[in-house]
């Protein structure tokens, strides 16, 4: 099996003004298909830099990286964003929905851009089946200001499914959430990667990445560790233990 | 992207800020309306100019007395008393291509009639000048070639001196006088309407231009000579050929009359007209560099406004050129938007003043192709910058944008 990413030295560096600023120095790194994995570390030690790389939003000033075996340190603008449009799904902090535009209008947009085109019927069809995923389906119609936060990030995940990316990029998704959305957050990732779908995720929450099979953490732009997660939590189960821990609260 | 798709975006933008929308398209709306306004109405002048020098006649040459400048002094037609009768009889024996001559006499007086008066003009002609003014007789008949030979004492009246006379009544039969001598109606004129130059071509008189020389005016020149041209093409054969026999005859080496043809009052009639046209053009673009220049502005401010949605969609895989083209397409649709309802309002505003003024208006098509294209291309030139500004976003940049 091939892997979906795979970092070699990766280096990236700022310059600004008269110094430079080493923001990734030397991280190789590989996922495989399948793999949950959770990008951690203190701010400034690069993971953000690191999540941009990955989401072909910006290029290394060193290594070489291999996206579903595409080298992307070649790539100019345009093929850019049809790798980003074709082979990752971005979920980001703030959801970053269109405001205004309804949930399926919001999942259809990646479909827009897409080179060989589909039919609106196609892509209302295919955003349906992607909100039906979230667990949204019926709410296809809804504005973001008429949906809460979970369900915000939801239709933002729906949308980055709609492609059929290789990877799935979250960027702190359950930083605008509260502890119970979170978990249910998390609960669709879990189910997402059952399915087979590869995450990354930057999280800075431990808690968080607990619920992620690999964790690595980063530290001054360098990979400072990368282990399994041992007795990974299970969404669903956290869910139930957290509404029975509120039953117990409302009895006494 | 798809181009409809696009559209369709562009339309859903525009819509979210309708009030900004449309005050954006103000610029375009009203320098296109004025422009398609004033276009209609004077080319309807122009068309009603055109259709009064065309009732003159066809192919019609004018001999007038009288020079601009005549022995040092500027005097102007008909302001000295050069040609003769002889002088018509000459031109319609002697210049080829000539069909039919009207010496012209033509003086003001008091006209009496059915106990009632009033003032108009006499004019002394020949039988052919019915032809040569292409006019119909709408009741009775012209004076005859024996009339003009005898001096006969009748007459041909005009419609508004025959409202005047003999109003709700038949003319024909009754007896006018002028300067006492008593002149029988034989024929009421057809309705011509006003000239170019807003004279009532129905406040006339028409008698044998012997009888006005010999018994009312009692003179020997004429004021002008009524020539008609063969055809078209002989117009301006005819006016040289005229201004060398004049010249002989006269014996003058500085021709003491002129010599018009119709084609040179229309221009002279339009002359204006087209002078206003240009006017509007020049106003028209002026007006439609503001308008551009609000939805450059208006376009700016909107990339600015939106820069976190340029960062979303080129984060799901926009290409600059997709940015490039969503931004330039709203723009276009908001000049192109603009444009049609200018149209539309110019239109509107010109049937309103042709309504209450009774002024003649016509929009021609042209200029309606004109107003939409121009709008569009002020669209494409005022879209420009913004969009490509906004297609040259960083995407990392844009989605970290507050």
């Amino acid at each position: 099996m091939k892997p979906v990413i795979q970092l070699k030295d990766i280096q990236k560096t700022y310059h600004t003004g008269e110094v430079d600023v080493h923001a990734v120095r030397g991280v190789s790194l590989e996922i495989m298909p399948g793999e949950f994995v959770a990008l951690m570390g203190a701010s400034g030690s690069g993971k953000s830099t690191l999540m941009n790389t990955l989401g072909c939003l910006d290029r290394p000033t060193g290594g070489t990286y291999l996206l579903d075996g595409t080298d992307v340190s070649r790539l100019d603008r345009d093929q850019l964003a049809d790798l980003r449009n074709q082979k990752i799904g971005f979920i980001f902090q703030g959801f970053n929905l269109l405001a205004r535009t309804s949930a399926i209008d919001n999942v259809v947009l990646p479909m827009l851009y897409l080179q060989h085109r589909l039919s609106m019927r196609e892509q209302q069809e295919r955003a349906l089946r992607s909100l039906d995923l979230v667990g949204l389906g019926k709410r296809a119609d809804h504005h973001p200001n008429q949906l809460s936060g979970g369900q915000q990030q939801r239709v933002a995940i729906a949308r980055a499914l709609v492609n059929q990316p290789a990877l799935l990029l979250a960027d702190e998704p359950t930083g605008n959430l509260d502890s119970q959305t979170s978990i249910e957050i998390m609960g669709v990732f879990q189910k997402l990667n059952d399915q087979g779908i590869t995450i990354v995720m930057v999280t800075h929450e431990l808690d968080i990445a607990r619920y992620t099979k690999r964790n690595v953490i980063l530290r001054d732009g360098k990979i400072l560790s990368d282990t399994p997660v041992p007795n990974r939590l299970d969404a669903g189960l956290e869910l139930s233990r957290l509404k029975q821990a509120q039953e117990a609260i409302k009895l006494a | 992207m798809r181009i409809f798709a696009t559209l369709r975006l562009a339309v859903r933008a525009l819509r979210r800020n309708k009030l900004r929308s449309l005050l954006t398209m103000l610029g375009i709306i009203i320098g296109v309306g004025s422009v398609i306004a004033a276009v209609s109405i004077t080319t309807g002048a122009t068309k009603q100019v055109e259709d009064r020098v065309a009732s003159l006649g066809q192919n019609i040459v004018m001999v007038y007395s009288g020079n601009f400048n005549t022995g040092g002094t500027r005097g102007g037609w008909g302001s000295a008393p050069t040609l003769t009768v002889e002088d018509a009889e000459a031109i319609r024996r002697e210049v080829p291509s000539v069909a039919a001559t009207s010496p012209e006499v033509r003086d003001q007086y008091q006209v009496l009639g059915n106990g009632l008066n009033c003032n108009t003009t006499i004019y002394g002609e020949d039988v052919d000048f019915l032809h040569i003014r292409s006019w119909n007789i709408e009741e009775g008949v012209m004076f005859t070639d024996a009339d003009v030979r005898s001096l006969a004492k009748v007459a041909v009246i005009g419609r508004t001196v025959a409202d005047q006379l003999f109003p709700n009544q038949n003319p024909v039969g009754e007896t006018i006088r002028v300067r006492d001598i008593p002149f029988k109606v034989v024929g009421l004129l057809e309705q011509k309407g006003f000239s170019v130059f807003g004279r009532d071509q129905d406040d006339l008189v028409l008698v044998p231009y012997t009888s006005h020389m010999r018994r009312v005016a009692r003179r020997t020149y004429i004021n002008n000579v009524l020539v008609e041209a063969a055809t078209p093409e002989s117009i301006n054969q005819v006016q040289a050929d005229i201004t060398s026999l004049l010249k002989a005859r006269h014996r003058s080496i500085e021709p003491d009359f002129t010599v018009r043809t119709q084609l040179e009052v229309a221009q002279m009639a339009t002359a204006t007209a087209k002078i206003m046209s240009v006017l509007l053009a020049a106003i028209a673009s002026v007006s439609l560099i503001v308008g551009g220049i609000g939805i450059m502005n208006i376009m700016l401010v909107s990339v600015t406004e939106r820069t976190r949605e340029i960062g979303i969609r080129m984060a799901v895989g926009a290409r600059a050129r997709d940015i490039l083209v969503q931004f330039l397409i709203e723009a276009v649709t908001l000049s192109a938007l603009g444009g049609l309802i200018g149209i539309g309002l110019g239109m509107g505003a010109s049937k309103i003043v042709a309504y209450s003024t009774g002024w003649p208006t016509l929009t021609p098509f042209s200029w309606v192709g004109i107003a939409s294209l121009s709008s569009a291309v002020v669209g494409v030139i005022s879209g420009f910058y913004p969009a490509w500004k906004a297609s040259k976003l960083d995407p990392i940049d844009a989605l970290r944008y507050e």
